[in-house]
């Protein structure tokens, strides 16, 4: 067995939100030790939650903001708030409050000692902490940094803030993905941007190291978050390039001309505001996989007209085809019509609302949830597993997700040094907590 | 130097969307990337948009995207002699990429066995719908099923409509990069410690594991046993979602600021009623009813460059939805540098969506675009040794296919 390809490499973590916090979690999942840099008077938003949420937050009922362990805030709720905290695996926490000067050297001290320093804050927001790039390099010259505004370092737009969703809306994605007849303003959120931030980041990070180890080199980086999710909507974009043309709002159906495509009613075991809809995706790319439908289907007469043979033809007839699909699907059972098309050869596949996952043999075969205590005593819950096999190095979740402040003790005194008393000296003067102070929201 | 993998070689055997999307990140990052071709091209040029329309395949956009700084070469991996070639483009190789369903390779006697005997220290990494292993792992999938299985298509759209996907072939794209990142991982293990191994990546994991979404909800229903519905037609937030303008839409997102709101709307008498700072308003329909009203009063006056050059000042979170031309014209993506222009043998000149990072130790060098089918094939056969005379039997024999 050999080592995990980031082992040595340690990661000063100064990042927030989903992208930033999902692209540290894939460099620990890849064996770098990734120190979170966390702060008991400042709440970095979006990252943690709110560090004293009413409890009128439980009322809201959305699984993604108020599912905190058995519907209960409990005493750290920033240790387990449900839209952040499964990014926090295979990492570790330290607190310091950097805005004092005392706490910018320990900050200063922790950078000397890590081969990469990430962050994610709208512009501005470091410079004003006085921690840039010439900052970094004075304390570890050949530090590797990263650096993803949402719209770049410069340009009439470097001072946006922004989520995921703006810069969806920005580079055109929200209105190529609307629901063709509904109005703009019904297109639901994504933040499918995040997920790409994160990867892509994750990626320039270990190519920077790898330039690093053969030059001895570190840099600064600097990623365009909106520019990076272009790359989701690359045709549209290419489209305009190549024809000035607009492509059209496409829905589910295909960009690429393959038709039949859509997410198709199946038997219901419940309303739908309680999401006991249920759903079926098809998307037939071949005239073979056409033939397996409509072999699956048991032939019936409509599709056995000549016209449907070509994809020019299923696509000219698409609104017909969705028609006649849909009602033969809303028959079945979402499961029962899988595994039924998939047997014939057709792309399908149920749709699954969240609280299924659980249920599924084939994710229940590839683990992809884990069993986990975390610091504080709210029970035992299945956590997300990485992603990643490498059978030779094998990649593990070896850290349940992070408590604020849980590395305390193993920064100040192990890796940074300090003695018992300077550690109770910092841990008065509030630097070193475990809670948020009272005065964060 | 063309950028910092300018060292590396990858032989890339993967087609369509996730897995070349994965090695172009590591092309544009400087690294040499032989695309390995079926006889007939990579089914991504068969994909639209096209030049003009005309469905050529060396005029699909999507294509061009996909498969920018590598080269062609075209391999019938079926033919008799494939696995020699193939053995020679292994001992150049720092690691190898696929994308084939589960079992395909080592049907052809070129699978992991193949190439684990030949370069011990080698790496595959294999990308496929649901993983190497598992009852689903031979089942079909495209970007709209396996986002519908491991994403977060569910809660996506109106509860009174099917849920809908994200554009295009986003899904796949994610899982691209998620990949590119095991690429990577691997390359540097290989380079390290003289490891090769079998790298299985599911794109339905990546999107089980990943960040849009999916992370939370899940918790949500594993700590709390709440679901994730869809919402229903006309359900707003405070000062939250997409709201029409003078001249269209714009997304917000403010409602824990409602300071820096104030602010860009010019401190407007009705939002200093206290009774917006209670938290429950947020949650109060007649309360979201009447601050929004407020709210689209002040974005109709204003078209959505200047609500946001306002939002900006302010600092207030907002975006506007933008077209597919008004991004491709707008001055700050124009300035950045961002549009790359890129002369290409069939469609001329060219202008793409460029590289997202700049890297100040080790920019990267456009070398070229994407290459047309069996471009560098002839070239590729020379660097493994072959000589014109093996060259011209292996074209005759159809083994190699050359431009």
């Amino acid at each position: 067995m050999g080592t995990l390809p980031l082992s040595g490499v340690r990661i000063a973590d100064f990042t927030g939100v989903w992208a930033g916090s999902y692209l540290t979690m894939l460099l620990g999942d890849l064996g770098a030790e990734v120190i979170k840099i966390e702060n008991p008077y400042v709440l970095q938003p979006s990252t943690r939650g709110q560090a004293h949420p009413p409890e009128a937050i439980l009322e809201v009922r959305s699984a993604m903001g108020a599912g905190y362990p058995n519907l209960k805030l409990g005493s750290r709720p920033w240790n387990y708030c449900p839209t952040f905290v499964q990014l926090f695996r295979n990492k570790k926490s330290f607190t310091v409050d950097y805005r004092r000067p005392e706490g910018l050297d320990i900050l200063a001290r922790l950078v000397a000692k890590s081969d990469v320093f990430v962050e994610n804050s709208a512009a501005g927001t470091m410079e004003r902490l006085g921690i840039d790039y010439d900052w970094l390099r004075d304390k570890r010259e050949d530090i590797v940094a990263l650096r993803m505004p949402a719209y770049g370092s410069s340009g009439p737009y470097r001072d946006a803030r922004a989520f995921g969703y703006h810069m969806e809306a920005v580079i055109g994605h929200t209105l190529l993905r609307s629901d063709p007849d509904l109005d703009p303003s019904e297109t639901s959120l994504s933040l499918a941007g995040d997920f790409l931030a994160g990867t892509n980041a994750a990626l320039a990070i270990m190519v920077a190291l790898w330039h690093r180890d053969r030059t001895g080199r570190g840099q600064l980086i600097e990623m365009s978050q909106a520019e990076n999710a272009t790359g989701m909507i690359a045709p549209a974009l290419m489209q305009y390039a190549l024809n000035r043309t607009e492509p059209p709002i496409s829905g589910n159906r295909s960009i690429y001309g393959h038709a039949p495509q859509g997410v198709y009613p199946c038997r219901p075991v419940g309303p739908t505001e309680e999401a006991g809809d249920r759903w079926i995706a098809i998307s037939v790319i071949t005239d073979r996989e056409w033939l397996a439908l409509r072999e699956a289907m048991g032939d019936p007469e409509w599709a056995l007209v000549p016209e449907l043979d070509t994809p020019q033809g299923r696509v000219s007839q698409h609104d017909f085809l969705d028609k006649q699909l849909g009602a033969w699907t809303a028959r079945f059972d979402d499961y029962a019509l899988f595994h039924r098309l998939q047997a014939a050869g057709v792309p399908s596949a149920p749709v699954l609302e969240a609280s299924r996952v659980f249920d599924d043999p084939h994710i229940q075969a590839r683990e992809m949830y884990e069993a986990k205590d975390i610091q504080d005593d709210v029970g035992t819950f299945r956590y997300m597993a990485p992603f990643y096999n490498f059978p030779e190095t094998p990649v593990r979740f070896f850290q349940a997700p992070v408590a604020f402040g849980e590395h305390n003790e193993y920064v100040y005194k192990e890796l940074l040094g300090m003695s018992d008393d300077e550690f109770e000296r910092l841990r008065a003067d509030g630097h070193i907590r475990e809670e948020f102070d009272e005065s964060v929201p | 130097m063309p950028g910092p993998l300018d060292s590396v070689t990858v032989l890339d055997l993967t087609q369509y969307v996730a897995g070349p999307y994965a090695t172009k990140l590591l092309a544009d990052y400087g690294a040499d990337v032989i695309k390995v071709e079926r006889p007939g091209g990579d089914p991504a040029r068969a994909l639209p948009p096209f030049q003009d329309d005309d469905p050529d395949p060396e005029k699909s956009g999507t294509f061009f995207f996909l498969n920018s700084n590598k080269r062609s070469f075209v391999l019938d991996l079926k033919a008799e002699g494939a696995p020699e070639i193939l053995g020679r483009l292994l001992r150049i190789a720092d690691v190898v990429v696929e994308s084939f369903r589960p079992g395909t390779l080592d049907r052809l006697g070129v699978g992991w066995d193949f190439i684990h005997a030949r370069e011990p220290s080698l790496s595959l990494v294999s990308i496929t719908n649901f993983g190497q292993t598992g009852p689903y792992r031979d089942y079909r999938g495209t970007d709209l099923t396996l986002f519908g299985f491991g994403g977060e298509l569910f809660s996506q759209g109106v509860s009174e409509r099917a849920p809908v996907k994200l554009y295009g072939s986003a899904a796949l794209v994610q899982s691209g990069g998620a990949a590119a990142t095991a690429v990577m991982a691997a390359l540097m293990i290989g380079a390290k410690q003289g490891i090769g191994q079998q790298v299985d990546i599911s794109i339905t994991d990546t999107h089980l594991g990943g960040a849009d979404r999916r992370h939370a909800t899940v918790m949500g229903a594993e700590y709390a046993g709440l679901k994730s519905p869809r919402f229903p037609r006309g359900a707003q937030q405070l000062a939250m979602g997409i709201h029409p303008c003078a001249d269209g839409y714009v997304e917000m997102g403010s409602a824990d600021r409602l300071d820096r709101l104030a602010d860009m709307l010019g401190h407007p008498d009705w939002i200093r009623d206290p009774k917006w700072q209670d938290p429950r308003a947020r949650g109060d329909p007649d309360a979201i009813e009447e601050f929004n009203a407020h709210l689209l009063e002040w974005l109709m006056q204003r078209g959505k460059r200047e609500v946001w050059a306002e939002a900006r000042r302010a600092k207030v979170m907002c975006g506007p939805l933008f077209t597919v031309r008004e991004i491709f014209e707008d001055p700050h993506f124009r300035e950045s540098g961002f549009w790359q222009k890129i002369s290409h043998a069939v469609m001329g000149e060219v202008e793409m969506p460029g590289h997202p990072f700049t890297m100040h130790d080790s920019p990267v060098e456009w070398r070229c675009p994407a290459p047309l089918l069996g471009e560098h094939s002839a070239e590729i056969l020379g660097e493994l040794g072959y000589d014109h005379a093996e060259t011209d039997e292996l074209v005759a024999r159809g083994v190699v296919g050359v431009q």
